[in-house]
């Protein structure tokens, strides 16, 4: 029953009391009175009919401001003391009563505050160790994150239905890479936590890797494994290896002890991890058509070349002219024969040698294990020159320790050498560094120099079809022999590539380095569709978002200028994971606006237009609740937008003004800032999209419990629960 | 009176040997450049032999083969594909469209000969 109600009836009852008795009161009067008065108290009282019913009216009002005193003091001031008990309870402990109504609710009022000062010294107690408790595990699951980032692949992993649980900085880049063919970074929008990484990638491929990882499990296979090669939405090929996370039982807290009736393990999401084969597959196709053009054009050229000779051969007395024709034949095509060659070698240079996996190790490194293998090998002894400046390379070190030993040993037997020196030298802004190899005494003869460069490489155990030099240009480096005479020194000059050179590095976004890429517990996520009603408020994932516009009517014409918008992922709220642009209006800016929303119109010049944000939004978007404050207004500028978007939301939509009204009835005041200081949320960063969009999402993680203390705990009930409010009834 | 041979081929280098090789080895010679000036060709001339190369432009010459033996009247046309093409796939492609030989570029000119009189019953 409301107060208002209440409130009335309350007022009846001392109006029914008082009437009541005064009746009662002349009945008495009138009975004791003699026979032959009553007819003169009748008469006086008819006579005065007026005055006893205005003295009657003024008593009923009397007494109706008395009990509505009495029920602001005690009944109203009560409902509200428990409403704000509520939100120390359960949303802000440090809320405290303000004391009002009667003196005996102010005492109380003062005796909540001061229980509610114990129960926040205690809590802090209790917070303190959990905190001590949270920031071990926190310690665990960023040294995870740690590993993750420093990972060379790009690792993402799933939960069974696909969901993204974590991935590392090289997954969001690869999945977010455009193809070479073109198209924008749109997967930039389909890889964030708790997406389905089936926006990215061909669900029936997953499935079909599941299924046969599935099937290795029932077969007793420990460690199941599937390899696929897949074209990602951008149509970017890479090469995925799907490992399987196997379920854990709580009682035993071991990894995959939970087997089914079957005997197989249960997955509960998987790992994979992916490699980028665009290049090696465009240099596969390149070495193809290299091929193909070099056989069949060398094939045709030759052919007519052939076909010349023989036929001159054949007829020796043909005439002056007709030989000079087939001599011509035979020179042009000869002629085009040198110069597809040459072509061919300028053209497929990179792509004619087969790529070799090149790893990053310092030059001192290499050098260590070389000089292990030449002491132990070959009984030579081995020094390191130069500074201590570290001197990277990217180079296959087995093959290198190979080439080097090899040198080694030449010198060794045919030279006499017995002390060998090698020096690396950083060459600052080159793409290659040097590493020599020196020894003292007399220089090879050149052709000494150049026959060991170019024999295959035999260590007796160890041999090689490849030469010292293959072995170089393998690494697209040079070697070559020089000698220093002043200094009585020879030495093989090797340049081998830096790193850096091999590959363009990844560039890192200006996102947090290590922004929360993980939340294993989205292992449990519940299904988004289609039982997204019976879900809890607590398990969905959400889109806070929130708009700035030109003005405050959709209908005449005021534009968005701009969106700004955060996820929420098991209640959390996800800051590395934010949509925030900037839109043209293509029309004017009010002053006004531009005093509330802080936007300049040169600040909107050259920014993309609507028609173009709202796809990116929605994928933005796409399979999450809306969240917004007064959610109606800014679903109306998205609504009246669908058509030339060519998109349509229609997901489900959270409203915090409704969601507040719903928690808090009897609170007057339900704008944002309002309920941020009801709430204990800091109001900083307002009035830009993304910084209201922030605090929304604050405001309706804290709204959460206290919504289900009132039994609202699902989606339906929210929806349903926000409908009973006033608010529901505003339109824009 | 001496046999007919009609040279497809684009490439002007290899038509001028193949063509002086023929004329002097007593048969009368046409030459086309591309499939569909040889299937012309074939209804003008009327060849007993076709030396047809397969990279032709405009109807390349797996489609000019499978257009004489079509043609019920073309039947008696002898058909050597010559190709710069060494795949397995490709000869048999050309045998199975109804090519009587099938020469890999380059080519002995006497074999190709010895071929040619082969298959005109010489």
């Amino acid at each position: 029953m409301n107060l208002k109600l209440k409130l009335a009836l309350a007022i009846a009852a001392a109006a029914l009391l008082f009437l009541g008795s005064a009746t009662a009161l002349a009945f008495v009067v009138w009975s004791g009175l003699a026979v032959e008065l009553r007819p003169l108290l009748a008469a006086a009282l008819i006579e005065r009919i007026d005055l006893v019913i205005f003295i009657a009216l003024l008593i009923i009002a009397g007494l109706g401001i008395v009990v509505s005193g009495l029920f602001d003091a005690y009944v109203v001031a009560t409902q509200r003391l428990a409403e704000e008990t509520r939100l120390i309870a359960s949303a802000n402990p440090d809320h405290r009563l303000v004391p009002g109504g009667g003196a005996e609710l102010r005492q109380l009022a003062s005796e909540v505050n001061a229980l509610a000062d114990r129960y926040r010294t205690l809590e802090a107690g209790v917070e303190a160790r959990v905190a001590a408790a949270r920031g071990a595990l926190e310690q665990e699951k960023n040294r995870l994150a740690a590993l993750m980032s420093e990972l060379a692949q790009s690792v993402l992993v799933c939960n069974i239905e696909g969901r993204m649980l974590l991935y590392n900085q090289r997954a969001l880049h690869l999945l977010s890479a455009p193809s070479e063919a073109g198209g924008e970074r749109n997967a930039a929008m389909a890889v964030g936590l708790g997406r389905s990484l089936f926006g990215v990638m061909d669900r029936n491929v997953v499935l079909h890797a599941l299924e046969h990882i599935q099937e290795r499990l029932k077969h007793g296979d420990a460690r199941p494994v599937a390899d696929f090669v897949t074209a990602l939405a951008g149509g970017r090929l890479i090469r995925v290896q799907m490992a399987p996370v196997l379920a854990v039982t709580a009682d035993q807290g071991a990894r995959a002890a939970a087997t089914s009736a079957s005997g197989s393990a249960r997955i509960s999401g998987y790992v994979l991890t992916m490699e980028d084969i665009q290049r090696s597959v465009e240099n596969a196709s390149r070495r193809d058509r290299l091929l193909q053009s070099l056989t069949e054009g060398t094939r045709a050229s030759l052919a007519n070349i052939r076909a010349a000779i023989e036929t001159m051969l054949a007829f020796p007395e043909m005439g002056l002219a007709r030989r000079q024709r087939f001599e011509q034949v035979i020179r042009d095509e000869a002629q085009g024969l040198s110069h597809r060659l040459d072509s061919t070698i300028t053209d497929h240079a990179d792509c004619v040698r087969a790529e070799w996996p090149l790893e990053t190790m310092l030059a001192r490194d290499l050098i260590a294990a070389v000089q292990r293998g030449i002491e132990t090998r070959l009984g030579m002894s081995v020094t390191v020159e130069g500074n201590d400046e570290p001197v990277w390379l990217a180079v296959d070190s087995y093959s290198l320790v190979q080439a080097l030993t090899y040198l080694a040993s030449r010198l060794k037997h045919e030279c006499g050498v017995q002390q060998l020196r090698f020096r690396p030298e950083h060459r600052d802004r080159q793409a290659h560094a040097y590493l020599d190899l020196i020894w003292d005494g007399a220089p090879l003869a050149a052709d000494t120099a150049a026959q060991w460069q170019h024999t295959a490489i035999d260590l007796g155990s160890e041999a090689t079809p490849l030469t010292f030099e293959d072995i170089v240009e393998r690494h697209n480096g040079q070697v070559w022999h020089q000698s220093d005479a002043t200094a009585g020194t020879a030495r093989f000059r090797i340049l081998l590539p830096h790193p850096d050179h091999l590959s363009a590095p990844i560039k890192v976004s200006a996102a947090p380095s290590r922004p929360e890429y993980y939340d294993f517990d989205l292992f449990h996520q519940p299904g988004q569709r289609p039982e997204l009603d019976r879900c809890l408020l607590s398990e969905l994932s959400y889109t806070v978002f929130d708009t700035e516009t030109t003005g405050l009517e959709p209908s005449a014409g005021d534009e968005i200028i701009s969106i700004g918008a955060i996820r929420i992922v098991n209640s959390r709220l996800l800051h590395g994971e934010v949509f925030d642009q900037l839109i043209d209006p293509a029309r004017p800016l009010a002053a006004a606006s531009v005093r509330i929303h802080g936007i300049e119109p040169a600040m909107l010049v050259g920014q993309p237009r609507i028609e173009r944000i709202l796809p990116r939004f929605h994928r933005f978007c796409e399979d999450t609740v809306l969240v917004a404050h007064n959610a109606a207004f800014d679903m109306r500028f998205l609504q009246m937008k669908e058509a030339a978007a060519d998109v349509r939301f229609t997901q489900p939509v959270l409203d915090t003004l409704m969601l507040s009204a719903v928690v808090h009835p009897n609170q007057h005041e339900h704008k944002l800032e309002a309920i941020a200081a009801r709430l204990g949320v800091s109001a900083i960063g307002r009035h830009t999209a993304l910084g209201d969009a922030i605090m929304t999402g604050e405001i309706f993680l804290k709204l959460i419990p206290l919504l289900a203390v009132q039994g609202v705990k699902t989606l339906k009930d929210a929806r349903e629960a926000s409908q009973q409010t006033a608010y529901a009834r505003l339109h824009y | 009176m001496s046999k007919k041979i009609l040279i497809a081929d684009d490439e002007p280098n290899i038509v001028i040997s193949l063509e002086f090789l023929m004329l002097n080895s007593g048969y009368q010679v046409e030459t086309a450049a591309n499939g569909e000036d040889a299937l012309r060709q074939i209804a003008g001339f009327c060849p007993d032999l076709i030396l047809l190369d397969i990279m032709l432009p405009q109807k390349n010459g797996f489609e000019v083969c499978q257009k004489i033996r079509e043609n019920p009247a073309w039947n008696g046309i002898k058909v050597v594909m010559l190709t710069a093409k060494g795949r397995e796939s490709e000869v048999t492609k050309g045998l199975a469209l109804g090519a009587d030989a099938y020469i890999t570029k380059p080519f002995a000119t006497k074999e190709l000969l010895a071929q040619v009189q082969r298959l005109l019953g010489e």
